[in-house]
């Protein structure tokens, strides 16, 4: 039988509706029988006479100039049909969130006249079979001169560093700004009637999203010159509009079809195996196979980023919190990808479900020499929670305050303006530390167990 | 190329084998069984794996040549008719599969373990599926199927 | 050697959606000619469960059983724009999307029925079973095959409906970060235990408990799934994860497999239990809220805090691998020793 943790329906019973009929029930899940049977279809399961593969040169060097690209060799490998550089992309510049006003176009679909990380696609081959891909791959001959590299996402930042990004700064522009920047009440004032100042760093490394199905699509030139795009896309139209774009093609010559996933997590979202497929397929007539390989998977598909972010809060001998600012550094490797968004949603999870009155935080969305990183599951959020949840229990410990306790008394409750000015509603922050503190026995004090996330501003 | 003939989940097959081509590629293009999946081609996630010969195999490793006269089970095989085997219908009824990816090779790895123990310790259940990635579940409710499947066998034995 | 144990707490917010373009979702639906409901989507399921939980949404709004309703996604050429599955959007964004689109097609089947039955579409109800039914007069009914049948081939109705849920774009203010981000915030609360070894530096997660508000647990079952899975990747990103050990001062050894790039097995899972709140957004679907990215996220804090809770040492840099606690434990015996 399937495990069902318990529904509390004490909690908000004002609130919460009659029940419905079907809403509510624990449903079979209507794709298990095909999981279970094996007969359930991923995009790889489809098979295709005279299907071709695609396999991707990639970049030695994590930041270097290309000095000459050479495919002769590789063209004469048996089954080799052809090789795909920029100059057969037809719109090679793009970021994929240009379809919500992004810019600018920072990363090429294949490398022209430099790379900036290692593993950075330079050729694609296409031929019969994955193996005769693989040599033709490996008989491409590349030469380089080497660049100086940015690893380190606070020496991106310093005046000396090299700069590696086109348009001029090693950061995202957020409209003029250096950094998306949030700024609410008087946050240096708030620094100096606190009692206690308390300032700390935290940092994480770059995070796979590992979903046991790589990314990857086929896909099949129809009849009427269409092409049909069977993906493991976690959005169908997002990849549909992105490739049309870089292949500057009407939007309605493609067909995107999936929604059966091996796992996403983030990591499909990125649009980078069905432009160079469709390309290849164009310029072959034939269906074509690009799939990423484990390795791919694990050390060029986008991570989730690392980020470090610096917290100094002022706090008062009674456990409020009067102000809070943040330092927060994405590491977005060495494009855009979907971080200049990732990083506006970190901004706007500051400075944590708590009401505090004097909030500063700049959030930089920073470029290094390092595989692009992008969205995965609770993006610019995860990372952010370790921060503050790590400072929040420092500070409860510097005060020798329950941890509990003194979360409840900043807890953002309904009716409070939140740092991006945004009033609270819905909220319940305060039910679920008071629940989870009777789920083990952790006593609260009659004073915090009255708490309701409905007594706030408002 | 040399020919090779085997049986698979009951019924003899046979397939033109390339000196590169594995037994996992062989089941999935040439004889359309696409339950095994390829999660990682370096034996390393679990998601391709069959029985050969009543043992459980990453077939991605298994180079197809060698499986001449082999008898090989596929989680294709497993279900008689609309009924399901034990370990099917425990990780149907447990909500024990999210993205279904790795499913096939973790009922794989299953069955196997029952095959010769049918009354598994968690601690064995574990070992049985430890070369089984899966990124969805968290593994508990996969674990608890495979135990819930192996009374089911002891229960089914009985009757 | 001693195994230290330690508790840690965190707590956590998480936006449904997140939107900077404008972030809508569309989904169609129509009837066969024997009663089937057909949702056609363009909308991704990863394995969270999305076909099934809209199949509930419209099964729910039609008030016909979950058998009548087929979903169909996702497919550019026949399903209607969604903007994907990320952000804890799919449940709120598709599902309003299929109930918008549900709501409307019931309409016409409610006419459809009332014309057969000769009476008023107001007076009629559906009771889940697949029969449309007079209120208050449970025996003049008519079964959703006939009213379908009617549809087609008598009345020429065409019993469908169009849905769609847009959150509107809003940019946010340069200067101060004023926005407009998300559609609402589910909760949560996580205690951890764990134990720690001060020979090795390995740490045991040994218990998760979790209190989760969610808006309205539309299938507790796969509630549950991604509670359970999300907790087991915040422990596997909190002690195990990276893709680059030695980050940020050099890029090598990067993992390339699975034997490499460690991950908790089933033999290194935590106790789990949970607890779910309902406080239903006013916005969500039946009150739905997003919970599918959140459930990795309040584990870790909670990991990092019960190690300290442990052993003494804090760690900030995820992850929190053997060597960075043996390093935060010989430091402390050298402060130890020099004090």
């Amino acid at each position: 039988m399937p495990r069902v943790n318990p529904i509390d329906t004490e909690y908000f019973k004002d609130e919460r509706k009659p029940d419905f009929t079907v809403i509510g029930t624990t449903v079979q899940r209507s794709d298990a029988l095909g999981h279970v049977t094996g007969r359930t279809e991923f995009f790889e399961d489809r098979t295709f006479p005279g299907l071709a593969h695609v396999k991707i040169h990639r970049s030695a060097h994590h930041h270097a100039k290309i000095d000459d690209v050479d495919c002769s060799e590789a063209l004469a490998v048996p089954g080799v049909l052809r090789v795909i550089t920029y100059r057969d992309v037809p719109s090679n510049w793009y970021v994929v969130l240009r379809l919500i006003g992004i810019e600018p176009n920072d990363e090429p679909v294949l490398a022209e006249d430099r790379v900036l990380y290692k593993g950075e696609p330079i050729v694609a081959v296409v031929a019969d079979s994955e193996a005769a891909a693989l040599e033709g791959v490996r008989r491409v001959k590349v030469s380089y001169t080497e660049l100086p590299a940015v690893f380190d996402v606070e020496e991106a930042l310093a005046p000396d560093a090299p700069i590696i990004k086109q348009a001029g700064t090693n950061y995202f522009v957020y409209e003029g700004h250096h950094a998306r920047r949030l700024r609410f009440g008087d946050v240096e004032r708030g620094f100096a009637e606190a009692d206690y100042i308390f300032e700390w760093r935290y940092s994480s490394a770059p995070i796979e999203h590992a979903p046991t199905e790589t990314t990857g699509c086929i896909v099949v030139p129809q009849s009427g010159g269409r092409l049909l795009i069977h993906s493991n896309t976690q959005a169908a139209f997002f990849t549909l509009d992105n490739t049309a774009l870089i292949l500057d093609r009407p939007f309605t010559d493609l067909q995107v079809k999936g929604g059966t996933v091996g796992g996403g997590f983030g990591g499909k979202v990125d649009v980078m195996v069905e432009p160079l497929a469709c390309i290849a397929a164009m310029l072959t007539h034939r269906p074509v196979k690009f799939v990423y390989t484990r390795e791919e998977e694990m050390q060029v598909s986008s991570p989730r980023a690392a980020e470090r972010i610096y917290i100094k809060d002022g706090v008062m001998n009674d456990g409020r919190i009067v102000a809070r600012k943040v330092m927060l550094y994405v590491d977005a490797g060495a494009y855009s990808r979907h971080s200049p968004y990732g990083t506006t949603k970190a901004c706007a999870h500051l400075p944590g479900p708590y009401t505090i009155p004097n909030v500063y935080a700049d959030c930089h969305c920073v470029y290094t020499n390092r595989t692009p990183s992008s969205a995965m599951r609770g993006f610019g959020v995860t990372i952010a929670d370790f921060a503050l949840e790590s400072q929040m229990d420092r500070i409860a410990r510097a005060l020798d305050m329950d941890p509990l306790q003194f979360r409840l008394r900043n807890a953002y409750r309904d009716g409070d303006m939140k740092a991006h000015r945004k009033v609270a509603s819905g909220t319940a922050l305060i039910e679920v530390i008071q629940r989870a503190a009777a789920l083990v026995g952790h006593d609260l004090p009659e004073e915090y167990r009255a708490m309701s996330s409905k007594g706030g501003a408002a | 190329m040399r020919i090779v003939n085997l049986k698979v989940n009951g019924v003899g097959q046979a397939f033109l084998a390339r000196p590169e081509t594995t037994l996992l590629l062989a089941l999935r293009e040439q004889l359309g069984l696409t339950g095994a999946k390829r999660g990682c081609a370096q034996g390393a996630c679990g998601s391709c794996t069959v029985l050969l010969d009543g043992e459980p195999v990453v077939s991605c490793l298994v180079p197809a040549a060698t499986v001449d006269g082999a008898d090989i089970a596929t989680v294709e095989g497993l279900a008689d008719g609309e009924k399901l085997s034990d370990v099917q219908q425990a990780f149907l009824d447990g909500f024990a599969t999210q993205c279904g990816f790795c499913t096939p090779g973790m009922i794989m790895s299953a069955e196997a373990l029952l095959d010769r123990n049918p009354n598994p310790t968690r601690d064995e259940v574990n070992e049985a599926i430890s070369g089984n990635v899966c990124r969805c579940t968290g593994y508990e409710p996969i674990v608890s199927a495979i135990l819930d499947a192996a009374e089911r066998r002891r229960e089914g034995a009985k009757l | 050697m001693t195994l230290l144990r330690g508790r840690g707490y965190a707590s956590v917010n998480y936006p449904t959606g997140m939107n900077l373009g404008g972030d809508p979702s569309q989904a169609l639906i129509h009837a066969t000619t024997m009663g089937g409901f057909v949702v056609s989507l363009s909308s991704v399921d990863l394995g969270q469960g999305l076909k099934t939980v809209v199949a509930q949404c419209a099964a729910e709004t039609l008030g016909m059983p979950m058998e009548n309703v087929i979903i169909d996604t996702a497919d550019t050429d026949t399903g209607p724009h969604c903007m994907g599955t990320f952000a804890s959007r799919g449940t709120h964004r598709v599902g309003n999307a299929v109930i918008m689109a549900a709501r409307e097609a019931r309409e016409v089947m409610l006419d459809v029925a009332a014309e057969e039955l000769e009476v008023d579409a107001g007076d009629l109800e559906t009771d889940g079973t697949g029969y449309v039914r007079l209120k208050g007069s449970p025996e003049t009914k008519i079964h959703i095959s006939e009213v379908a049948l009617a549809a087609h081939f008598k009345q020429g109705k065409s019993i469908s409906g169009r849905g769609i849920y847009l959150k509107e774009r809003n940019y946010p203010v340069p200067e101060t970060g004023e926005m407009d981000p998300d559609s609402c915030q589910a909760h949560a609360c996580t205690v951890a235990e764990v134990e720690v070894d001060d020979e090795t530096g390995v740490v045991t997660v040994l218990s998760l408990h979790n209190t989760y508000e969610i808006g309205r647990a539309l299938n507790p079952g796969m509630v549950a799934q991604q509670i359970e899975g999300g907790a087991w990747m915040g422990v596997s990103h909190a002690i195990f994860e990276s893709t680059e050990p030695y980050y940020p001062a050099s890029r090598d050894h990067g993992p390339v497999d699975f034997s490499e790039y460690l991950m908790p097995g089933p033999a290194e899972i935590p106790v789990q239990t949970s607890v779910i709140l309902e406080r239903p957004a006013s916005n969500g679907p039946f009150g739905a809220k997003g919970i599918g990215e959140m459930t990795a996220n309040a584990p870790i804090p909670a990991i990092a805090n019960a190690i300290f809770d442990a052993c003494g040492v804090r760690l900030t840099t995820m992850p929190f691998t053997p060597e960075s606690v043996l390093r935060g434990i010989d430091a402390r015996r050298d402060d130890a020793l020099s004090a």
